[in-house]
């Protein structure tokens, strides 16, 4: 069976090429031509069909090889080094890139390698912890305020639009006196808080249409509780978007932590992050810059890595996103 | 339609004011004022400090609620020179903003039209030509340019720069702060400060009209799907004019409140850009407000791009009833 899209051609136009070939049509559909005969009617669950069309983006390939690439050298790339986290080398003060100082040294001789690693770590970290964090806030509150309505629902939009009236930033801004008086743990938080809002609003506008379908109606008046059909019959139909949203949550989560920490807001000494490498690295940027260039270059790196696969779980959770996503 | 946008505005200016009085509530509480004028050597006396901290209305020792209400008493009464206090160094806040926004929104407003127009066209123009190689490179140039947080892209700008002023031997690109002290007459002037605009303005539009240009593109990819596109060659309008007539026109409709909503990062961003560059503008009395616990500053800046951003949504709300019918009833 042909898997290779067909060249794309004006006509091509409005239709995402993965949906071209009618065999590959068919074999979303379950029918495998190998095992035609057993597996006919086989229904194929969702999980098994958004990753057949998950794995034929470029997009998402190249993004999760460079992220998994990035997270093992957080992991395993000290152990290539012989410099110690803040270890200072009395002999090499501004050190360029070499096979003694792989990243190079700052001015007072510590290895950039090893702080490299660490940083990646932070910022890693922050990211998949306070994107899911906002991520369930916008799914619990999202799909509270659309399934309850009435004044549930006129409160969180109330919230929601006074949160949205600022920058996300300057909130975060403002509330860093109290961040950084105490670990980066409740910088996640504060990340993870202040990131819901957005998602929240499309999921309650999904959970409002969702819950006039006949289901969601009959488990409602078979006296199932709000909560569980918001687990069992709301969720689940908004899992795709959350999805989506967490991974560029990632993307976000660390472009925060890394915006607060450059500015001296967010991470503080000694702990290091990819915000507070860049802030040291500025002042040297065009004497020695490689200490500006080389977290540069991972940060960017990184996010664009993100930014890949998201994309590509985008068109593969829903195929008509090329087309009508608005 | 003129009282359906009188009402988002009343709206949005209701969230506006609500907006800022959480920030001074919020401010009052997690910033420490005090600790600027302990420690020192010799000591202040702590009669002194307080009385200078009541004077700037920022007294630890009154209730974050009293003094958020005498804030809101003195934006009320006051003349409007004082009416948001005086900062830590004694100047008042008005006055400071008045000297600043200039500097701010000769960035903010070239980079934002800059970036939409920008975005808008290649946003366009990779949806025309889908899955083509110019439709790829301006993909994951777009995936590139939105991972590179603006004060990256600032700062590498300035490297470039440096190399290319290095190389050819002359300060052709000069770009620390907003103008060169001491030059005088107008044109020379304009062309000064047009030079020091051109490195953080390329950095702000790259970053704003890469998003825009992701938005762009399946916004008009599912314009290009529509039967109207095609009812329009079929009667006989060349492709531009179908694509240009009919099709931008309608693809633009989403994308005006998408250029509201993405105001908000574009601010912040070049608040950014203000700090890398050393421009005297709002946001980074922002960030110097933030660093220094000066709570009259933050609420100044907060209240400045409250009212941009307010401006923006109302400003959103007209484009979108201009270019869409069906709201202009």
């Amino acid at each position: 069976m042909s898997m290779t899209p067909t060249p794309p051609t004006d006509q091509a136009v409005d239709l995402p090429t993965d949906l071209e070939p009618t065999a590959s049509l068919a074999e979303e559909a379950g029918v495998g031509a190998g095992s035609a005969a057993q597996k006919a009617y086989r229904p194929v669950s969702r999980g098994r069909l958004v990753w057949r069309r998950l794995r034929r983006k470029p997009n998402f390939w190249i993004g999760a090889v460079i992220l998994a690439l990035i997270i093992l050298f957080a992991l395993f790339g000290d152990l290539l080094n012989i410099y110690e986290l803040g270890e200072q080398d009395p002999y090499s003060f501004n050190a360029k890139p070499s096979g003694q100082h792989f990243f190079g040294t700052d001015a007072i001789g510590v290895d950039l390698y090893a702080s490299m690693t660490e940083a990646l770590r932070k910022s890693l970290l922050i990211g998949f912890l306070a994107a899911p964090l906002a991520t369930v806030l916008a799914a619990f509150i999202g799909s509270l305020a659309g399934y309850l309505g009435g004044f549930v629902e006129t409160a969180t939009n109330w919230v929601i639009n006074l949160l949205l009236v600022l920058p996300v930033f300057y909130v975060l801004m403002i509330i860093s006196p109290l961040l950084s008086s105490m670990s980066w743990v409740i910088l996640v938080v504060a990340i993870g808080l202040f990131g819901w809002m957005i998602m929240a609003q499309i999921v309650k506008n999904q959970t409002k249409s969702l819950k006039e379908r006949e289901y969601v109606k009959a488990a409602r008046y078979m006296g199932v509780g709000t909560l569980t059909i918001l687990r069992r019959h709301i969720i689940p139909n908004v899992a795709s978007l959350l999805i989506i949203d967490a991974t560029l949550g990632v993307a976000s989560a660390i472009l925060a932590e890394t915006s607060l920490s450059y500015f001296g807001l967010g991470i503080q000494a000694p702990d290091v992050s990819l915000g507070t490498l860049l802030q040291d690295g500025t002042s040297a940027a065009v004497s020695r810059p490689w200490l500006f260039l080389i977290p540069a270059g991972f940060l960017v790196t990184l996010l664009t890595a993100v930014a890949l696969i998201g994309d590509g779980l985008r068109d593969a959770i829903d195929p008509t996103s090329e087309v009508n996503r608005a | 339609m003129t009282s359906y946008i009188l009402r988002r505005f009343v709206n949005y200016a209701i969230l506006t004011a609500l907006a800022t009085v959480f920030v001074y509530i919020a401010a009052s509480t997690f910033f420490y004022p005090r600790r600027r004028y302990l420690g020192r050597n010799p000591p202040i006396p702590e009669d002194s400090i307080d009385s200078i901290l009541t004077g700037y209305g920022i007294n630890d020792k009154d209730p974050v609620l009293l003094r958020t209400w005498w804030w809101i008493e003195r934006i009320v009464t006051n003349p409007l020179p004082d009416k948001l206090g005086h900062d830590l160094g004694n100047n008042a806040v008005i006055a400071e903003i008045f000297s600043r926004a200039g500097v701010s929104l000769r960035l903010l407003l070239v980079g934002a039209i800059i970036a939409a127009f920008l975005g808008v066209f290649f946003g366009v123009w990779g949806a025309v030509r889908q899955y083509k190689a110019s439709d790829q490179i301006v993909s994951y140039t777009s995936f590139i340019l939105i991972s590179t947080p603006t004060f990256v892209g600032g700062v590498i700008l300035q490297i470039l720069a440096t190399n290319f002023n290095n190389a050819t031997g002359h300060q052709l690109i000069r770009f620390t702060g907003a103008y060169t002290p001491g030059i005088t007459g107008f044109w020379p002037q304009l062309m000064d400060k047009g030079v020091h605009l051109l490195l953080p303005t390329i950095a702000l539009a790259l970053f704003g009209a890469a998003g825009y240009s992701r938005y762009q593109r399946a916004v008009m990819l599912d314009v290009l799907g529509s039967d109207f596109i095609r009812t329009a060659r079929a009667k006989g309008a060349t492709r531009t004019h179908a694509l240009v007539k009919h099709g931008v026109r309608v693809a633009l409709i989403p994308m005006s409140t998408y250029f509201a909503y993405n105001f908000g990062t574009l601010v912040s961003g070049s608040a950014f850009l203000e700090i890398i560059f050393s421009w005297a503008g709002m946001g980074q009395y922002g960030i110097m407000a933030v660093q220094q616990s000066d709570v009259n500053a933050l609420a100044g800046t907060v209240c400045f791009t409250a009212i941009l951003l307010l401006i923006s949504s109302t400003l959103s709300e007209v484009l979108y009833a201009a270019l869409d019918p069906r709201v202009r009833v």
